[in-house]
């Protein structure tokens, strides 16, 4: 029988037995994040951003939103009757960094897309008191005045796609025209649509016709929160990995670099 | 791009390389020559052969020392304590039943189920239908009845009108208010002014669709913008302004050459939706000029001139898939009974 004393006055044999030790528990913590693909149960529906959206999830950032709203619905029945269905694992899956939060000073927001008119949320930004007059948030009216920030848009996509969302060649080549064209009035960006789904909202979010600003891309990932799913058609009884099929298309592999240089 | 693909492919591998490394490191530094002089002299690692063969004891406690030191400060030769011992292995038998009752360990297509095939969802679906069980027999006779029908049985009528309330307070006040009485730009719900009807039905048709909403049966209608366009001129504007502004006044008003040009441009442009006495119509969303209630601002002429230049085109989203039709019926009766339904 081994007492402490035997390993507490051995080195090598108190190191050996220690490299046990954590090795299984970082065999235990670390080991199921490499199969994390797997418990990511693909949904049908859901969608990466548009680059608006993404300029808006910038500012959502930015911002730091997530430190008083969160964005997971847990499956609890208060939740679920408040906010609408839970929170699927794959309706965050291409969000880097995650913003589930863990405060809720203001609401849930996962399933805010939607719920209430471009109107209200301009109206909201820019002076919170002014529709919800116990609100605390702070007043985002600057956002009105600032352009959307996509210069850069296209690298952001770039970046995510080494992480492993599924934007194509033509989704980065076309980002920018696409930003611009997400917040069009007329509600005409053909092309947008054909890369990113009918359910695209293509509109003037922020009441300002001719200028995308940070207001339209704010709202315009607000209003797309949640909205992936179609839940009429999702059985929340039934196993997951058994109903749905993975919809989400491979990401084109970038062009091979020659051998040898 | 090569050396990130390659990281991030490997990941696994250059970890598991570290965690050895770092440990032999120690190891082997442990072992050094040079460094082993100076360990022996601190009594930090008693080498072999080198072990204090006299039992050292504490002075205070009487419990044998383990020959360590570490600047004066000497170390009992005592085990951890036996429950202490005992709750570590509990501990571990516990971790290991969990790990089989639920789930816990990505597996191929998935994760472990667990022996016991628990999850949240069904914990939600049990106790919603605990819910649904004790609502049953109102929420049935809701889902088959009219909402005439509602109205007309005083027990179902404040069963629904009390859910309704409840989800009013869940979904609606961000706009509407917590006392259902509006603000700029949003509806008042209390008063008897109604835009798109406040019959029942109306009510529950304007929830379920929404108003220039996603939903293909949306409600919907636009006001020209009347100086935005170029219809009408600055001038023009201010005058039938003036005459929107008096019309709530009847026969009271003061009749100003400005409310007398605003009429008849009145007469022109605005009777087709707003009605020849600006009674509004409900079947265009337009509103009622006639009275003095306002939508937007508060009657005051910049506010008119505002809307009759850019002309305002309100936005209430489509509840139908987010609330269900029966809480949609309960909504609407809720909505009718805060004091203005027809």
């Amino acid at each position: 029988m081994i007492n402490h004393e035997k390993i507490e006055k051995n080195s090598i044999l108190l190191l050996v037995l220690a490299i046990i030790v954590v090795s299984i528990g970082g065999m235990v913590e670390i080991l199921p994040l490499f199969r994390m693909e797997t418990v990511i149960e693909p949904v049908k529906g859901i969608r990466p951003y548009t680059p608006l959206e993404l300029a808006g999830q910038n500012i959502y950032i930015r911002e730091n939103c997530a430190v008083c709203h969160s964005q997971q619905i847990r499956s609890l029945r208060d939740d679920v009757t408040r906010y609408g269905h839970y929170s699927l694992a794959a309706e965050s899956m291409y969000d880097h960094p995650f913003l589930w939060g863990s405060k809720r000073i203001g609401p849930d927001l996962a399933r805010v897309g939607g719920k209430y008119s471009d109107a209200w949320h301009v109206a909201h930004l820019s002076n919170p008191r002014s529709v919800v007059p116990e609100s605390v948030m702070p007043n985002f009216s600057f956002l009105m005045t600032r352009g959307a920030d996509l210069v850069d848009i296209a690298d952001h996509l770039r970046v995510l796609r080494l992480l492993g969302v599924p934007y194509t060649d033509d989704m980065i080549a076309n980002a920018y025209n696409d930003g611009i064209s997400q917040a069009r009035a007329d509600g005409d960006a053909p092309g947008l649509k054909k890369r990113y789904g009918d359910k695209v909202n293509v509109r003037d979010f922020d009441g300002q016709p001719n200028f995308v600003s940070e207001m339209d891309a704010l709202i315009a990932y607000l209003q797309k929160l949640g909205t992936d799913v179609d839940f009429t058609t999702f059985d929340p009884n039934m196993d997951p990995r058994d109903q749905l099929v993975n919809p989400v298309p491979e990401p084109a592999p970038e062009p091979a670099p020659e051998k040898g240089k | 791009m090569h050396f990130i693909d390659w990281v991030s492919n490997s990941s696994g591998i250059i970890v598991t390389v570290i965690f050895f490394t770092v440990f032999l490191g120690i190891a082997i530094w442990a072992y050094l020559p040079s460094n082993k002089k100076n360990l022996e002299d601190q009594g930090m690692i008693p080498f072999k052969g080198q072990e204090k063969t006299a039992k050292e004891k504490d002075e205070l406690s009487g419990v044998e020392t383990t020959g360590h030191n570490w600047d004066g400060i000497k170390e009992l030769n005592k085990p951890i304590p036996r429950w202490w011992l005992i709750v570590f292995i509990l501990a571990i038998i516990y971790a290991i039943g969990y790990w089989v009752l639920y789930p816990a360990w990505p597996v191929p297509h998935g994760n472990s189920r667990g022996e016991l095939h628990w999850n949240e969802h069904k914990d939600l679906a049990k106790e919603e239908s605990e819910i649904a069980a004790i609502q049953e027999k109102n929420l049935a006779r809701i889902h088959t009845s009219t909402l005439q029908q509602i109205q007309d049985d005083k027990d179902l009528y404040e069963f629904a009108k009390d859910g309704g309330a409840a989800v009013f307070k869940q979904n609606c006040i961000v706009c509407h208010g917590s006392n259902a009485t509006g603000g700029n730009g949003f509806p008042n719900l209390v008063d008897d002014d109604w835009l798109w009807g406040g019959k029942l039905e109306d009510i529950y048709k304007t929830i379920k669709v929404g108003i220039r909403s996603t939903s293909p049966d949306t409600r919907t209608s636009q006001m020209p913008s009347f100086g935005r366009d170029g219809i009408l001129t600055p001038a023009q504007i201010q005058d039938v302004a003036e005459f929107v502004q008096k019309l709530h006044l009847g026969d009271k008003a003061e009749i100003t050459p400005a409310y007398t040009r605003g009429k008849d441009i009145y007469a022109a442009n605005c009777t087709v939706c707003h009605g020849k006495n600006g009674d509004g119509n409900q079947a265009l969303g337009a509103p009622r000029h006639n009275d003095d209630i306002w939508l937007y601002g508060n009657g005051d002429m910049k506010s008119i001139v505002d809307s009759i230049t850019n002309a305002h085109a309100g936005v209430m989203p489509s509840w139908e898939g987010r609330l269900s039709d029966d809480t949609i019926k309960e909504l609407a009766i809720y909505v009718h009974s805060l004091g203005g339904g027809q």
